[in-house]
């Protein structure tokens, strides 16, 4: 069902707003994400899909990866632009660290330099699919966790 | 045995069909509300698959209190809508609908969020500019039928709303708060962004989420169900009458909601007291002259 309901969180690094521009454009009347079920949540506990755009930096860095913490699985990344994807043309200054591959995860990547909103949508299309295999992968190995876990437990138990 | 498999059938009927019909209004609404903003809008189901996603994804809750609540809220909106169709005293209904709410004003409070408790707090606001109406129009009820029980609606030779049309307008002016529609829409928004995030449910997540979702199915269908009791009498073609009058008043609802951008706490809480305090006074000034 989450291919039906995706909603996202939208976060901008230190993007010239460029992307960020695009990503709202995402929502106007032209484009329209919401004919797919798309909502722009701007709340990590609601979200499935982080968007970020923008390269990752000192200040930030921090921030990135308590949203990231904070959004309930399945949940999937993308990374939207040049500079999310590497850090773009501010690569070389000293407080970037590069694109948010260096703070969390990164499922699906955008190019562009801004992202166009076609684009964008496509991504966050992709995303779906990295959202449904997870979400397939998660409800398969419960019992293979909990044996796990059982195993675990016998063991702490025969060690003590 | 005849009166009691009725009661059965009504029983079902507001515990199965009531969700059903409020996720479609809702899924009207998106869909009126998007053709209005000249969008195509997502699909009629999309409430639905919504609260289905939901309960597919990670619950974390803040702490236990959390599910607690919302659960109690829920069960009380229920029980407000079962009442309510099997024609029970309608202070009842209002109680249990009103009791629903303050666990779900708690449920606000029991996160740690700035924003669930800001929430939380307007939420009580909005109480506050409501309750008052709602108590008002069962009185008014008692006023025109001479009783508190719904039912007795069905044997009068006119509808109530001939005898108390100030308090049904009054009563209107206050389903835009209840169905947290703009500009009214302070605790929780349906819309994304709002300047408190998600405002009371912004803690929430999986299953608390889709309940309050579902809560709000329930709480559209009660609100409409009021409605509703407006318009029958003991003519049997005054229930199409009813559902009539209750679309008009959802589509006027989802009309307001896009007209209008969101007021402050005070001017919602004075524009509800003067509407609804000078419709009620009104009209029970007539209903003594008569």
């Amino acid at each position: 069902m989450v291919r039906k309901s995706p909603w996202i969180l939208h976060y901008d690094g230190s993007s010239c707003n460029g992307c960020d521009i695009e990503v709202l454009a995402c929502l106007t009347p032209v484009f329209d994400v919401e004919r797919f079920g798309i909502i722009n949540t701007g709340n990590p506990k609601h979200a499935d899909i982080l968007l970020i755009t923008g390269s990752i930096n000192e200040q930030n860095l921090p921030v990135v990866k308590q949203l990231y913490d904070q959004m309930p699985t399945p949940r999937a990344v993308v990374a939207i632009g040049a500079c999310a994807a590497t850090g773009g043309v501010f690569k070389d200054c000293y407080n970037v660290y590069g694109g948010v591959a260096t703070a969390i995860p990164v499922d699906v990547y955008v190019p562009g330099c801004a992202a166009r909103p076609e684009n964008i949508i496509a991504g966050v299309v992709k995303a779906l699919d990295v959202l449904e295999n997870r979400r397939v992968k998660k409800s398969k190995p419960k019992k293979e966790l909990s044996t796990r876990k059982n195993a675990k437990a016998k063991t702490t138990g025969g060690e003590e | 045995m005849n009166s009691f498999t009725l009661v059965l059938i009504e029983v079902l009927l507001a515990v199965i069909a009531a969700p059903i019909v409020g996720g479609l209004l809702t899924g009207i609404d998106r869909k009126i509300t998007a053709r209005m903003q000249r969008r195509k809008g997502p699909p009629l189901l999309q409430p639905f698959y919504d609260v289905a996603k939901l309960l597919q994804k990670e619950s974390s809750t803040v702490n236990m209190f959390t599910r607690f609540f919302t659960s109690f809220s829920l069960f009380f909106t229920v029980l407000a809508v079962v009442l309510l169709f099997i024609g029970q005293d309608l202070l009842l209904c209002i109680f249990s609908f009103t009791l629903a709410m303050i666990f779900f004003v708690i449920m606000g409070y029991s996160g740690y969020s700035p924003y669930s408790f800001i929430g939380a707090e307007r939420e009580l606001i909005q109480i506050m500019c409501y309750e008052p109406m709602i108590l008002i129009m069962a009185f008014g009820f008692y006023e025109s039928t001479g009783s508190f029980k719904i039912s007795e609606t069905l044997v009068q030779s006119t509808p109530v709303i001939t005898k108390i049309p100030l308090i049904f307008l009054g009563f209107i002016f206050i389903l835009t708060i209840k169905l947290r529609k703009s500009p009214f829409d302070l605790s929780m928004s349906h819309h994304a962004h709002q300047e408190l995030v998600k405002g009371i449910t912004t803690e929430l997540t999986g299953i608390c989420m889709a309940m309050v979702e579902v809560t709000h199915w329930f709480e559209t269908v009660f609100s409409l169900a009021l409605v509703y009791v407006f318009f029958i009498w003991a003519n049997p073609y005054s229930h199409v009458i009813a559902v009539a009058a209750c679309l008009i008043a959802y589509f006027l609802e989802i009309l307001i909601d896009n007209i209008f951008a969101r007021l402050k706490w005070e001017p919602v809480l004075r524009t509800s007291w003067i509407v609804t305090g000078a419709a009620s006074l009104a009209n029970f000034i007539i209903l003594g002259l008569i």
